[in-house]
């Protein structure tokens, strides 16, 4: 299949910002349940963490979804694509996109407010009751933003494997990939954002340790995932027409002498010529660098603000190689009738 | 709606016989000549008097080559390999270990190219429309014809990947999918004679490898011709149920190629005849 970059920025850069969208939901229910007595204002004050985290990932969010527009031939007409939800994992996709939008404008607006209050208002009074976000509030907003970020990825995984014509997406390793690339690289963005100098982070060590841990999951499903594309099922221009009874069938003559939009589509060959080189770029970029700068940073803290930075380039660098090869590798079923074929 | 309706009874499709189909291409090109001006036209080109035209077609004629595996009787088939032993079986990919019972050994008298017209099968379960995110997509309940609105199509092009025939394509000078309509601005149409009220692409055929009727009645001509010749739809393993048909090429007659034998001398006896004649013998035996 022909790897479009439309498509592939705005699965990677969607992908990254809803998987830093289920950390900050996560942190928000586990990390922050309570607040500190006395303290009120200091974990939703700029730059803390969730804020930041929260605003980065709308970035990474939006730019994603106006990046797949530019997919589409008519564009002004995206918002049709909202209405088929009950067959379309697109559709879902674009709705599920939209209704986890809500949650992050809640608790932004909450965040901004409460962050914004003067101290000396709080010190009449009860300062808890001027607040607008209360802690049932926090967690109902961060369920919907955890629930909303997983639906989404795994809507996105779904628009692929559901399509049986492709046998490289069309299989389990897809959507737990998509999922764990997802929360991946969030990871990786929610360390370089804790690793900023004004960044007052309590105790966040568990993100290294997170990136280190989801670099290893993610790369041993990669590791299975290209173990089973490149074991295709024979199948050949005989199994397509039909005519393998009668005979070896060979393409002799293409309907027309000029590549046209199928051939041009899902006849891309030159990923495969070079997925080998390709798949090592990506695993030692993508995983086994930032693994390894992980480590460095927990044990030697110091270090921690480098090493997440050049652990979010690698890491990045690394998907987006991951992601063109998820594309530019696959195979389409109608290629057999231009005499493609597959070995075993 | 992309919701698939409830299975019809009426199927319309096209049954198209690789016997007689001679790969003129002019199904093709009447398709295109009709959908340019059809209800769902137009179906520019870009660049379409350049060096690289491009641009949507419905119907793509593909040729291929065919070659039998050859006789399975142990002498000929042993005579076959030894005097052609490179010839055939590794240029093919079907000569798989795994295929052992079957002779992989091609006869070069059974070898024949098969031209092979493909376009859109209509499926009665068609993934295409059930991808597509926005309705533009749809199965009419009542005749079974896939149908892209054109007015609604974001152009996502998810609908060409979820089709593994490779019947749908994406116009880049429209922005949309357009595909097969099988002809259904021409088949209700009754401004054209009733003996025209068929799909472009039959109308053309030179020899009438393409036959237009309702698959879904077992009574019906198309359905008749499809038991009789043995008719079979396109990789039904995948589960997308194609209503189109496709007849195989009839086994060619044997020793098309096979050098001719004379027929045995008759013995004469030259005594007996006239001086004349006993010379133009021995001259026409040289």
């Amino acid at each position: 299949m022909r790897p479009t970059f439309s498509i592939i920025f705005f699965t990677v850069m969607s992908g990254a910002g809803y998987g830093l969208w289920i950390l900050m939901a996560l942190a928000s229910l586990l990390i922050w349940p309570e607040r500190p007595p006395g303290n009120g204002m200091a974990e939703v004050a700029w730059p803390n963490l969730l804020p930041c985290g929260l605003a980065a990932g709308f970035l990474l969010v939006s730019c994603g979804l106006v990046s797949s527009l530019g997919h589409l031939g008519q564009p002004q007409r995206a918002w049709r694509a909202l209405s088929q939800w009950r067959t379309s994992w697109l559709s879902r996709e674009g709705i599920a996109a939209i209704l986890t939008y809500l949650p992050v404008i809640g608790i932004g607006s909450a965040i901004f407010h409460d962050g914004r209050m003067p101290v000396d208002a709080m010190t009449g009074g009860d300062p808890l009751a001027a607040l607008w976000m209360s802690s049932e509030m926090r967690t109902v907003a961060s369920i919907l933003l955890l629930a909303g970020s997983v639906a989404t990825i795994l809507c996105t995984a779904n628009i692929y494997a559901c399509l049986k014509p492709v046998r490289a997406w069309h299989n389990r390793h897809v959507v737990a990939g998509y999922l764990l690339i997802g929360i991946y690289s969030g990871a990786l963005v929610a360390w370089a954002l804790a690793a900023l100098p004004q960044g007052q982070i309590v105790d966040l060590r568990v993100l290294p340790v997170l990136v280190a841990v989801f670099a290893f999951a993610t790369a041993l499903l990669k590791h299975r995932y290209w173990r089973f594309i490149d074991h295709d099922p024979a199948s050949s221009t005989a199994d397509a027409t039909g005519l393998g009874s009668l005979g070896n069938v060979r393409s002799f003559e293409q309907p027309h002498t000029q590549e046209n939009y199928l051939t041009h589509e899902m006849g891309f060959r030159l990923a495969r010529k070079h997925s080998r080189k390709l798949r090592t770029i990506c695993l030692i970029a993508g995983f086994a660098l930032p693994a390894l700068l992980a480590l460095l940073g927990l044990a030697w803290p110091s270090l921690s603000a480098p090493a997440a930075w050049l652990a979010l380039i690698g890491g990045m660098s690394g998907i987006f190689v991951e992601r063109w090869l998820f594309f530019a590798e696959a195979k389409h079923t109608v290629m057999l009738y231009y005499g493609a074929r597959n070995a075993d | 709606m992309t919701g698939l309706p409830p299975p019809a009874a009426r199927k319309l499709g096209l049954v198209i016989d690789l016997d007689t189909c001679v790969g003129c291409h002019a199904c093709a090109v009447a398709c295109k000549e009709w959908n340019e001006g059809g209800a769902f036209g137009p179906l520019p080109d870009q660049d379409p008097y350049g060096a690289e035209p491009h641009g949507v077609w419905f119907n793509r004629v593909h040729t291929y080559e065919v070659q039998g595996f050859g006789p399975s009787s142990a002498g000929s088939a042993c005579k076959l390999a030894a005097s052609a032993p490179s010839q055939g079986a590794p240029t093919h990919p079907e000569s798989r270990p795994s295929t052992g019972e079957r002779p992989v050994i091609p006869d070069p008298a059974n070898a024949m190219s098969v031209h092979f017209p493909r376009s859109c099968l209509h499926c009665e379960t068609p993934a295409c429309v059930t991808v597509c995110p926005t309705g533009a997509s749809y199965k009419r309940a009542e005749d079974g014809i896939v149908l892209v609105d054109e007015d609604k199509c974001i152009g996502c092009q998810l609908c060409a990947w979820a089709c593994p025939y490779g019947a749908r394509e994406f116009s880049a000078k429209r922005g949309v999918m357009q595909k097969c309509t099988l002809c259904v601005d021409r088949i209700y149409n009754e401004t054209l004679d009733e003996a025209d009220r068929q799909p472009a692409c039959v109308m053309a055929c030179p020899t009438r490898a393409r036959h237009f009727g309702d698959l879904g009645d077992p009574q019906s001509k198309v359905s008749e011709l499809v038991a009789e010749r043995g008719g079979y739809a396109l990789m039904p393993e995948l589960g997308y149920k194609p209503v189109n048909r496709y007849l195989p090429p009839r086994p060619r007659r044997a020793g098309g190629t096979k050098p001719e034998t004379r027929p045995a001398a008759e013995p004469i006896d030259t005594a007996q005849m006239s001086p004349l004649l006993r010379w133009v013998d021995r001259v026409l035996s040289r």
